[in-house]
């Protein structure tokens, strides 16, 4: 190979998209699990979306619209960031419209609009295991889960409980999917939890760094796990959107001055966009 | 809890049990019948291979040779070393218990006594949280634990605090066989006798079948129908506990009977 | 009214221009060519290669200048750039005994064949100043034809000299490869590692591993955390030959040559009565001449190695899932760094939480006041 010789589509070689699409079947075939995968080496550091990356490249063909979200912005700058990244490695359409898009790569956040049946939503994953802060080692999570042995993830809720008197956690809030694998939904606000279950759309998690993918297929049991009388909940605000007015968004909070002034805005900006009618910047 | 017990069997059959460490013996050849309710004793010197015969009893280290076949509640006698990792596990949280001579290698140091004494609900899908804490104040209760201390770390308990927490933590899903590890051991005399009275009631009023190992004859009688004694991995002597005691008749329990009147 | 936030696209290429102006400096001075970096900071181009897993000095050379000097972040660019080369398959294994010896020591023998060769070696100079570097630098020194010795001199390896004596496990270990008898290496490069690992793609991690964190932990054994009574059997370090086996030819050919260090520790002994006592080993292996690199990692695999010797794991340097799970810099980098990253909307829900649960608070002082 002469240097400088262009890039394969979406960067990754086809041997490599075809090893993460076994690994991606798999994690469709058996929700929940964690996947182990060769995680390859991306021109982007760890921590920023490799595992999402790769993922995406895998999935992605020429005629796919690809959006790029983070903290539910497309503008932010890893967002705009991974998004310059397919558009040069990939040439695919780019949109930062949710219903135009047919993969949505995201960190930290679901987007409002709900999602359908022909589109793919890929989450940038830090931590892939649930179960890491409770125990440290890989040997004995791994012998966790395979014999179901989830009483400690209770624990913790019940501490939270005991202590706080809510569930003090507040994202990368842990799930049960298909009543089997308890999975970490990666850092999404449990706000966004709900829109797991039963999802149209096909979600795929890669975490690169920990070289795992998992799956949710589409319309899947996803039960954010909790007790029956702490039932889960999600996060409410007392204002609405301070640009769009919505009520049942996830807002961002803006400090506006250094008095303690402070507004609330839409962390979604598409769905803002949208309902404020004003166009994309 | 379980009302209907089997009694036409026994609930723990070793047969032939053996254990080495490389060249060091552990446990040879160890033998013997365990009944529902009752309470046998494994005594001896420390190196006499007792616990390492208490821990492949309880299917935590795998014996060289030997069965050990546990009577369960649907299905009879089964080897506990032919059982996959995952059936010996859901004994562990079910119908066994240890309780550990360290509580710390028993509690979970940095989670609260109510969580201690709670996991095992919750690890077998107990999803109430007002319920779990009502029995784990129901269980702090029953060994004589303040119950206004159920938000506490188990690190801020004295020592037979802890080892009372550790008892509440094994017997919240009502198991039918409990192993001790010199339950009792490293605690003031004063705090031993009290453990031991509540151990006593407990097993009593559960109809607990325990298998449990100490140094300490005065522990064995006070606790056990039978007992055996153990040197350099081997029984010398088995029988019934008083029988035992006051008759010894192997030469080795003679002396250890001996030394603990001179005492 | 409040408008959002945007300008992350003008942003980033501000910064981008901001970055390249940066790393050229002043533009009175000359631009540094990369044949200067390659050829004049050789040991920072051979860091590269190593933990790179890439074999180019031009390309490390070339990385360097792009990272301004950050050494992880060449790194980095190296692996990128490593990722997308075709795989064709795998070397012959490299053999050290063959190598064209540069530098060659050994801490446990005074004379052995083939010699002491001190070579290139900043050991025993004065860590003074040299102003004359300031400048022009002195000339290039002559060096007398003495040194200069015939390639194929007789270079035996000081271990197994002593594995001839029986005295060194053998290179494997005592207790046979480890390698699931498959007879294949491991490549975590293509296969995640799984835990316990084996022998090697624990030492495939290693060489890749971050010489900083294995200095550590090889520090960590001498000082008592894991100690294994190491000696410096053997450092070697030359030019050994690569060879390759194309499928259409069927025997191997000579492809390239590549400068290595290699480090052989010898360290505690194992036996007892009955088994007669034999030293064991720990190893360590790096592109270019990275001494500091090769004597970590062999400490270090020799205390990773405390299962299979039945020794007892309690520091650090022999916990395999710590070791293996950290030594890696462009993923401790990118995780460390990423914090930098926007977190708002966890943030957020912390904010939410912490604020009701303050609230609670207070409207429980009210009613118990009341």
């Amino acid at each position: 190979m002469t240097r400088g010789q262009t890039y394969n589509f979406a960067y990754l070689d086809e041997q490599t998209k075809r090893m993460i699409r076994r690994a991606i079947l798999k994690a469709v075939a058996i929700p929940g699990y964690q996947v182990p995968f060769a995680s390859r080496e991306m021109p982007m550091p760890y921590g920023w979306g490799t595992g999402g990356v790769q993922v995406t490249a895998s999935v992605l063909g020429h005629d796919d619209v690809l959006k790029v979200i983070d903290q539910g912005a497309d503008d932010t700058t890893n967002a705009v960031s991974i998004r310059k990244f397919f558009q040069k490695t990939a040439g695919v359409e780019t949109t930062t419209e949710t219903a135009n898009a047919s993969v949505i790569q995201t960190r930290h956040r679901i987007p409002e609009e709900e999602l359908r049946a022909d589109q793919i939503l890929v989450y940038q994953v830090p931590i892939p295991e649930p179960l890491r802060f409770l125990e440290p080692r890989e040997t004995e999570t791994r012998t966790m889960h395979a014999l179901e042995e989830y009483g400690l993830m209770h624990v913790k809720l019940y501490e939270d409980i005991s202590r706080h008197g809510h569930i003090a956690t507040t994202y990368a809030y842990p799930v049960r999917v298909n009543a089997r694998y308890i999975m970490d939904p990666s850092p999404i606000p449990k706000f966004d939890n709900p829109k797991m279950h039963r999802m149209a759309a096909l979600q795929l998690f890669g975490a690169g760094r920990e070289k795992r993918i998992y799956a949710i297929p589409p319309y899947t049991q996803v039960h954010s796990l909790d007790f029956e009388d702490h039932p889960f909940e999600v996060q409410q605000w007392d204002q609405a959107c301070a640009i769009c007015g919505a009520e049942v968004s996830f807002l961002d909070e803006i400090i506006t001055d250094d008095a303690g002034g402070r507004m609330f805005v839409c962390s979604d900006t598409d769905f803002c966009n949208k309902r404020s009618g004003s166009t994309a910047a | 809890m379980n009302g209907s017990r089997e009694t036409d069997s026994p609930i723990l059959l070793a047969e032939a049990v053996s254990k080495a460490y490389g060249e060091q013996l552990g446990c040879v050849d160890i033998s013997f019948e365990l009944w529902p309710g009752e309470v046998l004793a494994i005594v001896g010197e420390s190196g006499s291979g007792k616990t390492t015969l208490l821990n492949c009893l309880s299917a935590q280290l795998m014996p060289d040779r030997g069965s050990a076949r546990y009577h369960r509640r649907n299905d009879g006698l089964r080897d506990i070393y032919a059982m996959s990792e995952a059936e010996r596990r859901f004994l562990m949280r079910t119908d066994w218990a240890f309780v550990h001579q360290n509580p710390r290698d028993g509690l979970r140091m940095n989670v609260s006594a109510g969580a201690n004494v709670g996991e095992r609900l919750m690890a077998v899908g107990a999803r109430h949280y007002g319920d779990i804490r009502a029995r784990a104040v129901d269980w702090m209760e029953k060994v004589e634990v303040d119950t206004s201390r159920i938000d506490h770390f188990p690190r801020t308990f004295s020592g037979g605090m802890q080892q009372r927490l550790q008892i509440a933590r094994n017997l919240v899903t009502g198991p039918r066989l409990v192993f001790m590890d010199e339950p009792t051991g490293g605690l003031d005399v004063s705090v031993q006798a009290r453990l031991l009275d509540l151990i006593r009631g407990l097993v009593t009023r559960l109809q607990l079948s325990v298998i449990i190992v100490t140094h300490d004859l005065a522990v064995a009688r006070l606790l056990a129908h039978r007992m055996m004694v153990m040197r350099d991995g081997r029984v010398v002597e088995q029988g019934l506990t008083d029988q035992v005691l006051d008759d010894p008749q192997h030469a080795y329990t003679q002396l250890l009977v001996s030394s603990v009147l001179q005492a | 009214m409040y408008v959002a936030v945007k300008g992350g696209e003008k942003a980033i290429d501000t910064a981008h221009d901001l970055l390249a102006k940066e790393r050229r400096g002043n533009p009175d001075i000359p631009e540094i060519a990369t044949a200067q970096i390659a050829e004049q900071l050789t040991l920072a181009v051979d860091r590269v290669m190593s933990e790179g897993s890439l074999y180019d000095r031009g390309l490390a050379a070339l990385a360097i200048k792009q990272a301004r000097g950050d050494l992880i972040e060449a790194i980095f660019l190296i692996r990128a750039y490593r990722t997308t080369m075709p795989r064709f398959g795998y070397s012959e294994p490299v053999e050290t005994s063959r190598m064209t010896i540069r530098r060659r020591i050994s801490a446990t023998y005074k004379d052995l064949p083939g010699g002491q060769i001190l070579g290139p070696t900043f050991d025993y100079t004065h860590r003074l100043l040299d102003f004359n570097l300031e400048t022009e630098g002195p000339a290039q020194p002559e060096i007398g034809s003495s040194v200069s010795r015939p390639a194929d001199a007789h270079m035996p390896r000081v271990l197994d000299l002593l594995g001839k004596e029986g005295l060194m496990e053998p290179p494997d270990g005592a207790s046979a490869a480890r390698d699931n008898g498959d007879g294949k290496v491991g490549d975590l490069t293509r296969e995640p590692v799984s835990f316990p690992a084996d022998r090697d793609v624990r030492l495939q991690n290693l060489a890749r591993g971050d010489e900083g964190f294995l200095l550590a932990l090889g520090y960590s054994t001498q000082r008592g955390y894991g100690r294994n009574h190491p000696f410096a059997g053997e450092v070697r370090m030359g030019e050994v030959r690569v060879e390759f086996v194309p499928e259409e030819l069927g025997f191997a050919i000579e492809i390239s040559e590549i400068t290595l260090t290699e480090c052989e520790m010898v360290t505690q002994f194992k036996g007892s009565k009955d088994v007669p006592p034999q030293f064991t080993r720990g190893y360590g292996l790096a592109f270019g001449h990275c001494e500091r690199k090769t004597m970590s990692m062999a400490l270090v695999d020799r205390a990773l190695r405390a299962d299979e010797l039945g020794e007892e794991r309690q520091a650090p340097a022999q916990d395999e899932e710590f070791v293996l799970s950290h030594s890696d810099n462009i993923q401790a980098t990118g995780f460390v760094e990423h914090l930098k990253l926007p977190h708002y909307v966890d943030f957020q829900s912390e904010l939410e939480l912490l604020r009701k649960m303050r609230a609670e608070i207070a409207k429980a002082h009210v009613e118990a006041a009341e």
